[in-house]
């Protein structure tokens, strides 16, 4: 294991977030809080409670997981796109390094800077409205499962993408919509029973019923559906990537 | 001297069905500078990125350092130090952190007296804290370079090191090349200069339409297939030469003034002597005359012309 090249890529790619910190860590909390702002004061305060939790409180988990799935796709897609496009990617394709240990360091790197971000939005939702974690590990774990396996989504779209509008475009048509309709901001039982079951074919769904789970209890669809259903989708996610780097897929000729 | 680098029976076709290399044999002695020479698309980058891992080969087999670089990869890429023909950098990053980057890339532990020793050697130390971006073209193709020798290499691919970096600056890395020569790199470089490989190469290989077209020792090169022209300045201006002189294929100059004879050191007869013999017989007399041996370029432009 070459462990000096996977640090290598970690801490180049965390001094990218480090200079770039308005974007990367501000940007998203100060967007959070208007969130907490217009949902949660605004809006909030019409709508009764949901589940027995009040509307500010029950969007937080919800929130977080937009920011984390959102954040981890650009920042992953956006570390591995960036060498394409400048041409650096021959260092690392000529360097000793397996394809294992570039995937551990880029995809590393983009999960790190999620989970940062989602704690730091945590901790800027508890500023808005009281909170109260029921189950700390699993909160944790949800948090750094669905990180690491939309960074390596990220990772896969960086490797796709050979303009920069294809590197917007699974985030911007695919993933923003689908995490708004995945009940961010609403319990899924709240739509009518055809809505609902066309909801449950969205995957963000499990990730944020799961994640909401961890803070209050409540769950659209059981916990272990949403466990498995996240695991799913990092297991297809590793086996795309498997399949770049053994045919080199826009990567090598 | 044994070989650093064996390249067998490898081909290379991309998808679109272009052959770019085809069936190429080549051996890299250790610690000597081989120039690839070749026109544009010959397959120069092509045979220098499957060796360094950047491109896939369809057929055959490279050794680096005796290791397979399909699959002893890591040992085979560790030996390699790369400088591609484009100037690819990272734009904010400094000086210091991308070559301390590429180090670590390379598994080698932290070392902050080489990075130091590398800037030096090649006039980058007081650039060390700029971002790239505000560096010049030669400043960061020397900083390519810097990267490729931050975990000290046993081999150099400098792929068109010199392109587009002015006279003084060429000569300058020329000396880096002799200097990295002399503590043991084996320095492989590809140019569109023949004057470079004709000032730095110990040996010399020819790539043409993806097949080498020929190996050989410079100066072996040179003196094998290298004319000479013998040019006389005459006494007095000639209007036209005599038909005893035409089988020679003498060319008049400068309005008649000078007499250019090409001949071929390797033949039998040179003609000169028969040449002066017919010139004073036909009474053309000269003030001086001088030789000169053909340049690189001359053989290799008819290299490819004739492959």
């Amino acid at each position: 294991m070459n462990h000096r090249a996977i640090r290598a890529i970690y801490l180049f790619e965390m001094a990218r977030t480090w200079r770039t910190l308005l974007q990367s860590i501000v940007s998203p909390v100060v967007s959070t809080s208007l969130y907490f702002v217009v949902f949660g004061a605004a809006i909030g305060s019409r709508i009764s409670q949901v589940e027995g939790v009040s509307y500010g409180t029950f969007i937080v988990p919800g929130l977080i997981m937009l920011s984390v799935l959102t954040q981890s796709i650009a920042n992953a897609s956006f570390g591995i796109y960036f060498p394409k496009f400048t041409g650096t990617i021959y260092e690392i394709l000529s360097a000793p390094i397996s394809y294992f240990e570039i995937v551990l360091g880029y995809v590393g790197a983009a999960a790190t800077k999620s989970i940062i971000l989602g704690l730091i939005i945590l901790a800027t939702a508890g500023l808005f409205v009281p909170l109260h974690i029921q189950h700390p590990v699993w909160m944790l774990a949800f948090l750094v499962l669905t990180a690491v396996t939309f960074s390596l989504f990220g990772f896969i779209i960086g490797i796709w993408a050979d303009g920069f509008e294809k590197l917007q475009m699974i985030p911007m048509l695919v993933v923003t919509p689908l995490t708004f309709l995945g009940g961010s901001f609403y319990s899924i039982d709240m739509l009518p029973p055809t809505w609902r079951t066309v909801a449950l074919l969205n995957p963000v769904v499990y990730l944020i019923s799961g994640f909401r789970w961890s803070f209050y209890e409540i769950a659209d669809v059981s916990i272990s559906v949403s466990i498995g259903m996240t695991l799913a989708f990092l297991v297809i996610c590793l086996a795309v990537i498997w399949w770049i780097f053994r045919t080199g897929y826009r990567l090598k000729n | 001297m044994s070989s650093i680098i064996s390249v067998a029976n490898l081909s290379k076709t991309y998808g679109s069905g272009f052959k770019a290399l085809k069936n190429v044999n080549l051996d890299i002695k250790r610690g000597e500078i081989f120039a690839l020479l070749g026109p544009n698309g010959a397959g120069k980058t092509t045979l220098i990125s499957i060796i360094c891992g950047i491109a896939n080969p369809s057929e055959g087999k490279v050794l680096v350092g005796g290791e397979n670089i399909q699959t002893s990869y890591r040992k085979a890429r560790s030996l390699i130090g790369l400088v591609p023909q484009e100037l690819h950098t990272d734009a904010f990053e400094s000086v210091w952190a991308t070559v301390s980057f590429s180090r670590g890339l390379f598994g080698k532990p932290k070392n902050p007296a080489h990075i130091e020793k590398v800037l030096k050697d090649l006039s980058l130390w007081d650039k060390k804290d700029n971002k790239i971006i505000t560096l010049s073209g030669g400043m960061k193709r020397r900083v390519m370079i810097a990267k490729a020798l931050s975990h000290e290499p046993q081999i150099l691919f400098l792929d068109e090191p010199t392109a587009g970096v002015d006279v003084e600056l060429r000569k300058g890395m020329w000396e880096v090349v002799r200097g990295l020569q002399q503590s043991g790199v084996t320095i492989i470089l590809t140019t569109h200069y023949i004057e470079e490989a004709e000032e730095m190469a110990d040996r010399i290989g020819v790539i043409n339409k993806g097949e080498i077209v020929l190996v050989e020792d410079k100066t072996t090169l040179m003196q094998k297939l290298g004319k000479k022209r013998l040019t006389l300045h005459l006494q007095g201006k000639v209007a036209s030469l005599p038909e005893s002189l035409r089988h020679y294929e003498l060319e008049l100059c400068d309005n008649g003034a000078t007499l250019v004879y090409d001949y071929d050191t390797q033949g039998e007869r040179t003609g000169i002597t028969s040449l002066l013999g017919d010139l004073r017989a036909a009474g053309i007399r000269f003030n001086d005359l001088d030789t000169t041996q053909s340049s690189l370029e001359d053989i290799f432009v008819d290299l490819v012309r004739t492959s």
